[in-house]
């Protein structure tokens, strides 16, 4: 900037002594001498007046701030690109996690007046891996983008728990997914497992919904244009999950309908009602203890969800606050077989199931989270020959009330990383059996930065 | 439920029938660009700002409110350089706004404008939260605020024309002002050349290469990573070869590895206003940088 004046100058200075060295060789007359003085004053007066401007424009290249190659805004440095997530297309990321489980009761698994899902029975006894997800998304083109979640369970074999494409330039506040995906009905049920703040499913989604409701099928959903979250959409799907399932999905076999309402509560909360309806056709669907109940008939279920989550000042670094319930109310109407192979008859069934969940979870510290969790769940369901010692009398016993106690506290030292120890008082079997559970899991997400849930 | 249907089906239509010629919606992920787009945009724009300078905005949760704000918007600012990774996302994937989807141009990047400092060499989560831009906290120097703001400024032609001349001249007073304040700050900030800091988070990267202070260590011991109390004693011991002067974090932190440091090390702590409105008094841009080099400088004297 000023370096090359001042370089300049010097060189001029240097130049100039000389030359006036050589001229006053010869003895200078008195003109002379008078004509050098004014010359030497104005070289004066020039040098004194370039020194001063030199001084000033030091000072203001002192004063003003240092010149970052910022200050010129053309053409805009390429340096960071726009977000998309990472620098990879697609971007990738798997989850790692595992459990130690201790049980102090091992009768089976069952839960009085309910019929079971595949794989909805406790986690495995002692050390074992979990599921290792693989997810992979990235926007498709300027209208698509595309998520699969892939599950590689620990004895081998891959299932693909979410595989969609959906919508990125609907007008109107509308989009549209299609593929297999989790549902949006209740509040837990669109959180992948990892998310979950507690190890396992509160037992109205591991009862009346087979812990998770995936199933493939369109999504069409709308968001009001309103500053208080109005969020309406449906769901139509193959009807292949539980509590569809089953023979002849030559149709739509289940569809889903629900509406969400949220927005802040002061300063530092924030709240979502949501309200839901889950209607599915069954055909000969296989229960999951024995495989040898089938049921045939309709299911309608509605949920209420609720979540309210709070930080001081909205910022939930040090302390923060979830508190979330839902509540579930099915209806059942259809038949049951038992032994289908066999000789047993069809029995006429009328379920009417309820059930809820209240949890809390509180951050204390940095890091550092507690909740406890509360279960419960009624029947009140007719059948017409409930065969003694069979899964029929399970589903017919309408006098227990199951429930469950949990509380938990995990660590996370990072976003990327998670352990956490939980204690549950199960009473979900027959007679209110107590089962302590005590559960150490570890969680961790390797790759790109997880996307936050609310 | 009845009632709050009623109240959302209320809502809804009279948000039909507002005027079509409405303000530009600006949805501003950080406060420091919903208050740069407020002195641009005039009222020309209606200003929301997802975030305030008391939260961590690299925790910021799609709320509801969010996605609803979100849906709205004409257009949407932020840092970008993956700043937002965690929320913006999940907010574009939920709000079904096409218009301002990241690569359309209702999205606004600040980050672009600004030549990033910190990019890692490698990407790796040993070390921390590792942004692969670059150091995301532009804000903190005014000279990055300069720099972003003509380019917003451009931005706001683009997508409002009918209003492009107003911008321009919005922007030429604003620039006229800042760059006033710039090299009033400049000579203010002057003691500050070659001070030593330990900073809560590398949140400062940009005003201590403006103020040429200089970060002998950070709290946090990666990115990211919440102050241990054997990574304190660490720092407290490099603060016996290399001593600072201050102990500087933001309104959003918790002040309490900042206190302990202060305590043990007998200097100073700074709570810094990080943005707009993260302290008294910082209710606009030039308040923030007042208010930064006041607390900087008081501390600076040794004062608590």
């Amino acid at each position: 900037m000023f370096k090359p004046t001042l370089v300049a100058l010097g060189v001029a200075a240097m130049l100039s002594a000389p030359a006036y060295a050589a001229d006053n060789s010869t003895p200078p007359s008195s003109k002379d001498l008078e004509q050098i003085r004014q010359e030497m004053q104005q070289l004066k007066q020039s040098y004194e007046q370039r020194l001063q401007s030199l001084e000033q424009r030091l000072q203001a290249a002192e004063a003003a701030p240092q010149p970052a190659p910022v200050a010129d805004a053309t053409p805009p440095p390429a340096a960071a690109s726009a977000q998309s997530g990472n620098a990879f297309n697609p971007k990738i990321s798997l989850i790692l996690n595992g459990t130690y489980a201790h049980f102090s009761n091992d009768k089976p698994a069952v839960v009085p007046g309910y019929l079971l899902g595949d794989e909805t029975g406790f986690t495995e006894a002692g050390m074992s891996l979990g599921e290792t997800e693989l997810a992979i998304e990235a926007n498709i083109d300027d209208k698509f983008h595309g998520w699969a979640a892939l599950s590689v369970a620990p004895e081998g074999g891959i299932g693909v728990e979410e595989a969609y494409i959906n919508t990125l330039s609907l007008p109107a506040g509308f989009a549209v997914k299609m593929g297999r995906f989790f549902s949006d009905i209740g509040y837990q049920n669109h959180q992948h497992a990892h998310a979950w703040d507690f190890v396992d499913a509160p037992l109205v989604y591991r009862t009346m919904l087979g812990n998770q409701l995936g199933d493939d099928g369109v999504q069409v959903r709308w968001i009001a244009p309103t500053d208080l979250l109005l969020e309406l959409g449906s769901e139509l799907t193959r009807g292949d999950a539980f509590p569809a399932g089953g023979d002849n999905r030559n149709n739509i076999k289940a569809w889903t309908a629900f509406a969400h309402l949220g927005g802040d509560a002061g300063e530092g909360g924030s709240w979502r009602v949501g309200l839901s309806h889950l209607r599915g056709n069954a055909e000969n669907r296989a229960d999951s203890a024995d495989t040898i109940t089938n049921f045939t008939g309709r299911s309608n279920l509605t949920i209420l969800d609720t979540v309210y989550k709070w930080a001081p000042q909205g910022n939930p670094s040090v302390t923060n606050f979830v508190a979330q319930a839902e509540f579930f109310y099915r209806k059942e109407n259809g038949s049951l077989v038992y032994d289908p192979d066999g000789s047993a008859d069809s029995s006429n069934y009328k379920g009417n199931q309820r059930g809820f969940y209240v949890q809390g979870v509180y951050q204390f510290m940095p890091r550092w989270r507690a909740g406890v969790r509360y279960d419960w769940l009624s029947a009140d369901n007719t059948l017409d020959n409930a065969v003694a010692g069979t899964s029929l009398e399970t589903m017919a016993d309408n006098s227990g009330h199951p429930q469950r106690y949990s509380a938990m506290v995990d660590f996370s030292n990072s976003e990327f990383s998670r352990f956490r120890l939980q204690f549950s008082r199960d009473q979900s079997r027959p007679n209110q059996d107590v089962d302590n559970q005590v559960f150490l899991q570890y969680i961790f997400s390797l790759g790109s930065h997880p996307a936050h849930q609310f | 439920m009845k009632k709050i249907f009623a109240l959302s089906i209320a809502l809804m239509a009279s948000s039909f029938t507002l005027p079509a010629q409405a303000a530009l919606k600006v949805f501003a992920c950080e406060p420091e660009w919903a208050a740069l787009s407020k002195e641009l945009g005039g009222a020309n724009v209606d200003v929301y700002a997802a975030t305030t300078a008391l939260q961590d905005v690299h925790k910021i949760q799609p709320r509801p409110s969010l996605i609803a704000k979100y849906r709205q918007a004409d257009l949407v600012v932020c840092t970008g350089a993956e700043l937002e990774v965690g929320w913006l996302p999940p907010l574009a994937e939920k709000g079904n706004n096409p218009k301002v989807n990241p690569g359309t141009p209702g999205y606004f990047e600040a980050s672009r404008f600004i030549s990033m400092m910190e990019v890692p060499s490698r990407l790796d989560r040993s070390d921390g939260d590792v942004h692969a831009y670059g150091n995301p906290h532009v804000q903190t120097a005014p000279d990055s605020i300069a720099a972003v703001a003509k380019g917003l400024a451009d931005k706001f032609a683009e997508v409002d024309a009918a209003h492009a001349a107003d911008y321009k001249q919005r922007y030429q007073q604003f620039n006229l002002k800042w760059t006033a304040a710039m090299q009033k700050w400049a000579i203010k900030g002057k003691p500050l050349n070659g001070v030593a800091v330990v900073s809560s988070h590398k949140g400062w990267s940009y005003m201590y290469r403006w103020l040429g202070m200089q970060e002998v260590a950070t709290l946090e011991p990666k990115p990211g990573i919440p102050p241990s109390a054997a990574h304190l004693e660490d720092v407290l011991a490099t603060l016996k070869t290399k001593p600072a002067k201050m102990v500087v974090f933001a309104a959003y932190q918790d002040r309490r590895p900042a206190d302990w440091l202060s305590e043990h090390a007998n200097i100073p702590t700074v709570e810094l206003p990080f943005s707009v409105g993260g302290v008294a008094g910082t209710d606009d841009l030039f308040g923030l940088f007042d208010v930064t080099l006041d607390r900087l400088l008081t501390a600076l004297q040794g004062k608590k």
